[in-house]
């Protein structure tokens, strides 16, 4: 165990799988000589040369589509997209290829690769630079996405995306690089895809969340545990495909369900989870679940306005009355 | 000898454009009869080209392709009854019944693909190239697609990484004088669309693409040239006799154009060298025709018999590792 | 051979076609590709060609006539041949012009009316989802619980507070006098009120709609408790106090296992379908003050008898306490009831609805009986009456279901397997 940056536990996840497997290698804008516009992959260049290591043109297309072709060729390929927004430019190559490929030709091609990007707000980069459209992404049947919390979860979870058999894409949030958390120093510490996770048990209420969020809601959940709520929350983790399986088993013990995300509310994560929930444990419910989510708004770059528009832990515990019928 | 092809390679090769027509002009009656479905995409009149490059490449040699792929599919040795069968969307089709006339692939002939959208398949063929440096493997890559394709920005962003990482892949464009309906001057700056080869500094020539000798002979130093330096682009000039799908009402050109490129026709060109050298008689040619009509029955015969895909198919596939949601 | 020229298919949502134009005639010889006539699609106007060489004999459709994809529009075949049974099979399939696939709008199927507005159901209840399914398998009339969320919604912990408050309100007589004109019946003779307790109402509903719904039939077997009886000295020997086993803890662990077996049993029925539950949950009633409620042991057959009692005395002890907890009394699927402590040899229970039956379970008792040897010895006996509705099982199923309970417990090392 070390006590380490998110930052540190992905460089080192990335690190690891490129000395276990020749066939890792990085490819995105700025990953080489610049060391990765959020230095995760700093001293990387020096450390496995240009081959391993590609700077690429600022061409997001080509960016993801020369991975697939890679993937298909039989190699590892790390693609970084240095932020979410710029997914977009990539989107074709994601949804109409990488998602479809493997389905669409029977089986005959796989696409093992992993398209790391950056999302999230707070840092008054306005409208264009500060999206969380997860969701967006976790649409499309045929591609995994994940995305982490902690440190630790980053770590595994990256190491069995590098080895997963097909594409995966790996979100991580723009302002949770310096979050620390201890961190399996083990080179075969694996978290794996698809399974939800239980961060804090509680009887009185389930928050669901993931990423950024879910560090909101700890910390409500802290401050809600003053006041003698006991809150369980849920680390979603992976987005499609989705572990409900956790939340079910946590609604049918709290009867109340809250959930949190970063990304708008229309069609959101909370809109999913309580479809689902309704479907699967309609019965247990004692409450109208409730969602928290970014206003209806693109960000503005004005720091007041923004953190308006962000959901805060004020947001969630107020959320966690009302679903407690409290006030 | 013409172009240090062997008698036998030449008849085959004029055995295969011949078959493709055939099968193309099959599939359109079928399609009609409601046996197909979705879009159909005709290769009649372009036959030479996938029939003279394919010659050029080597087994271990990778080719993607457009959506208009029947015709590349037969060339690089798919099996015409499996091609056949997914058109009718059979499980036994080369895609399972799950790809249809547009999604032909076949990994064991380093086929990876038609592909419908435009222009998407570019920077696949790029990162096949990159993985063949990675690798220092000695083949290339072939990724064919139409003029239309060369104004969206994958083109640009496929030729200018290729050429930065001096990838080996021949990109060849089969210009057909119509994007759809649209003609190549309406929507390119450029008509001739090997000088656009130039901007990021790729080598590039034009080829007459109604004359397979002359395909084979510039896609195998194209190959040649790719496998050594890095990209390179070909383009070649072509006319599709059949609208662009089936139903195309035409509107953007005569039939008095029809006429003039059928003048030209790829496989009466090559019967009249194989004549003019004294390779092959009126007879032996006839001969392949009927070879081919008897093949053809067959190939319908296995499409039309095959099964249906299973229930179970529905669900094949999504993934690799299918995580099951709990 | 002659074949029918059809309305082709020109791309892929093409559903019919107008023809527009014959460009041969009947008779014309036709070679392969010929353009036979033109269509218009709703895209444009398209040539229909021929797929072979033959003569136009016979032209089905007028220009003008819209004609669905399939259709046929023409026979094509060589000069002289018959075609006559070619045609008569197309007599009357062929639409005359104008009047082609015309689908009236009374075919049209009603959609169902997405902006209808919901009737507003005028006094109804408002209760969580938690609270009405306990609410419904506990029997409890929502209009009788005070509801403290938004509204007056009535939620979890107001059930659980309602049944707190039934299993404690223990009847009281009212000491008023009756009033001068007494409720009927009346029979002449004095008496005291008792209001009826809202747990006795519950009861009384409950027993009398078992009673009225389900086809009662009943069936009694005695069992040799001998070897149980002992192997429970043993255990208890080893055990704390409290978690000693008692024998109900031993039927219940045995009923689990024959459950298993007998699966009608463990079940209920919902309209046309019985339910066979995949969990043996297994409640005990448990006799109160204030009237009869049942705890529930979860998952039975999963459970170590130890466990069962453990949990059971638990439950047990908390109802009797009125402080059972929401969990402790819903979810069964089969029901003991256990009147031995009373000295009861035997008796017939009332099913709980909707289960499928209820297992009523007499005292242990020293008796006569003849061994097999002929001899008259003392022997350990215990009867049990199962009451089963006989809309979800039969007579010789659920014999067989005794059969299967009384081996357990007559061998009950298997109790420990």
């Amino acid at each position: 165990m070390a006590y380490i940056t998110m930052r540190e536990a992905i460089s080192q996840a990335l690190r690891e799988e490129m000395y276990r497997d020749e066939r890792v290698f990085i490819m995105g804008e700025e990953v080489g000589v610049w060391g990765g516009t959020y230095a995760v992959t700093r001293g990387f260049l020096d450390e496995f040369g240009e081959k391993r290591v590609r700077d690429t043109p600022i061409a997001e297309g080509v960016i993801v589509g020369a991975a697939i072709g890679a993937a298909i060729a039989g190699l590892r390929p790390v693609a970084e997209l240095m932020t979410i927004n710029f997914a977009f430019l990539a989107m074709d190559q994601i949804v109409n290829h990488a998602a479809k490929l493997h389905y669409m030709f029977n089986g005959q091609i796989r696409c093992p690769l992993v398209i790391r990007t950056v999302g999230g707000g707070g840092r008054q980069l306005a409208a264009t630079h500060s999206q969380s459209p997860d969701v967006v992404f976790a649409h499309f049947p045929g591609l995994k996405v994940v995305a982490p919390g902690t440190p630790a979860d980053a770590k595994g979870l990256l190491k069995s995306a590098i080895r997963d058999e097909d594409p995966v894409f790996f979100i991580e949030h723009a302002t949770l690089y310096q979050l620390r958390g201890e961190v399996p120093d083990d080179e075969e510490y694996l978290v794996p895809i698809g399974v939800s996770d239980v961060k804090r048990e509680g009887k009185d209420v389930t928050i669901v969340s993931y990423s950024k969020m879910l560090q909101t809601s700890l910390q409500a959940a802290e401050q809600l545990s003053k006041e003698g709520i006991e809150a369980e929350v849920i680390d979603l983790r992976t987005l499609r495909p989705l572990d409900m399986l956790p939340v079910v088993q946590s609604v049918q013990k709290t009867n109340r369900l809250v959930v949190v995300e970063e990304g708008w509310r229309s069609y959101g994560v909370g809109a999913e989870i309580a479809a689902r929930v309704m479907e699967r444990a309609f019965d247990y419910l004692d409450a109208p679940v409730r969602r928290v989510a970014q206003l209806e708004v693109p960000l503005p770059y004005n720091r007041r306005l923004e953190q308006m528009a962000l959901p805060q832990v004020e947001d969630v515990v107020r959320a966690v009355y009302d679903v407690l019928y409290r006030k | 000898m013409p172009d240090e092809l062997s008698r036998e390679e030449l008849l085959e090769m004029y055995c295969q454009m011949v078959l493709i027509r055939r099968l193309e002009e099959k599939a359109a009656e079928l399609y009609t009869a409601g046996l197909i479905g979705g879009f159909l995409h005709l290769y009649i009149g372009e036959e030479a080209i996938a029939v003279g490059a394919c010659k050029a490449l080597r087994p271990d040699d990778h080719l993607l392709t457009a959506y208009r792929d029947h015709g590349w599919a037969i060339a690089r040795g798919l099996d015409p009854k499996r091609v056949m069968a997914e058109l009718l969307g059979k499980a036994t089709g080369v895609s399972g019944g799950k790809g249809g006339s547009m999604h032909l692939a076949s990994a064991e002939h380093n086929y990876w693909g038609g592909h419908a959208i435009v222009g998407g398949h570019l920077p696949l063929a790029t990162g096949i190239g990159l993985a063949i440096r990675y690798k220092e493997e000695d083949k290339a890559v072939l990724c064919v697609f139409g003029e239309g394709s060369t104004n969206i920005g994958y083109f640009h962003e496929s030729l200018n990484l290729a050429a930065v990482w001096k990838l080996p892949v021949v990109f060849l464009v089969e210009n057909n004088q119509y994007g759809m309906g649209t003609e190549v001057s309406r929507a390119s700056a450029r008509s001739d669309i090997f000088e656009k080869g130039c901007s990021y500094d790729v080598a590039s020539a034009p080829v007459d693409g109604q004359d397979v000798l002359a395909v084979h002979r510039a896609m195998r130093e194209a190959l040649e040239y790719a496998r050594q330096h890095g990209p390179y682009l070909m383009e070649a000039k072509t006319y599709r006799y059949s609208g662009h799908s089936m139903g195309d009402p035409e509107r953007y050109r005569s039939k008095a154009e029809i006429e003039r490129w059928r003048a030209h026709d790829p496989i009466e060109r090559l019967a009249s060298v194989l004549i003019s050298h004294a390779l092959a008689d009126q007879a032996a040619l006839e001969k392949i025709h009927q070879d081919v009509e008897q093949e053809m029955e067959g190939i319908v015969r296995f499409a039309q018999e095959s099964p249906e895909p299973d229930d179970a198919a529905l669900y094949e596939h999504v993934y690799v590792n299918p995580i099951p949601e709990r | 051979m002659a074949e029918l020229l059809t309305m082709p298919k020109m791309g892929f949502d093409m559903a019919e076609g107008t023809l527009v134009q014959w460009v041969k005639k009947e008779g014309d010889t036709l070679s392969e590709g010929d353009v036979v006539a033109i269509i218009e699609t709703d895209k444009a106007n398209v040539e229909v060609t021929s797929f072979r060489s033959g003569v136009l004999r016979k032209i089905l459709v007028e220009s003008g006539t819209v004609v669905p994809v399939g259709k046929p529009i023409a026979i094509i075949g060589s000069a002289d041949e018959d075609i006559q049974s070619l045609l008569q099979a197309q007599e009357g399939m062929v639409p005359a012009k104008g009047e082609a696939e015309v689908v009236s709008e009374a075919e049209v199927p009603p959609t169902a009316g997405i902006g209808a507005v919901p009737e507003i159901e005028v006094g109804r209840v408002l209760a969580s989802p938690v609270a009405r399914r306990m609410a419904s398998e506990l029997g409890i009339d929502l209009t009788q619980v005070r509801g403290t969320g938004p509204g007056g919604r009535i939620t979890k912990a107001d059930i659980e507070a309602f049944v707190r408050e039934s299993a404690r309100e223990v009847p009281q007589p009212v000491v008023t006098p009756p009033p001068a004109m007494p409720p009927q019946p009346s029979v002449g003779v004095e008496y005291a009120v008792e209001l009826v307790t809202p747990i006795r109402k519950t009861i009384s509903r409950r027993m009398t709609e078992s009673k009225q719904q389900a086809p009662h039939f009943y069936i009694t077997m005695e069992v040799d408790m001998e070897a149980a009886v002992e192997l429970r000295r043993q255990l208890n020997a080893l055990l704390p106090e409290e978690e000693k086993i008692s024998i109900n803890d031993m039927v219940i662990k045995a009923a689990a296992i024959a459950l298993r077996q007998y699966p009608r049993l463990n079940a209920s029925l919902a309209g046309d379908e019985i339910h066979l539950y995949r969990r043996v949950n297994i409640g005990i009633a448990v006799a109160l003050d204030s009237g009869l409620i049942t705890v529930v042991v979860k998952d039975c057959d999963q459970k170590p008898l130890s466990r069962i009692a453990v949990e059971a005395r638990a439950m047990i002890t908390r109802a009797r306490e009125g402080r059972m907890q929401a969990e402790d009394i819903v979810g069964s699927t089969f029901t003991i009831s256990n009147l031995g402590m009373y000295g009861v040899e035997d008796f017939a229970a009332i099913i709980n609805p909707p289960q499928a039956a209820i297992l009523a379970v007499g005292a242990v008792r020293r008796v006569p009986v003849v061994n097999d040897a002929g001899e008259l010895v003392a022997g350990t006996r215990m009867k049990m009456t199962i009451s089963a509705d006989h809309r979800i099982t039969d007579g010789a199923e659920a014999a067989l279901f005794l059969q299967a309970l009384k081996a357990v417990l007559e061998q009950p090392m298997r109790l420990l397997l």
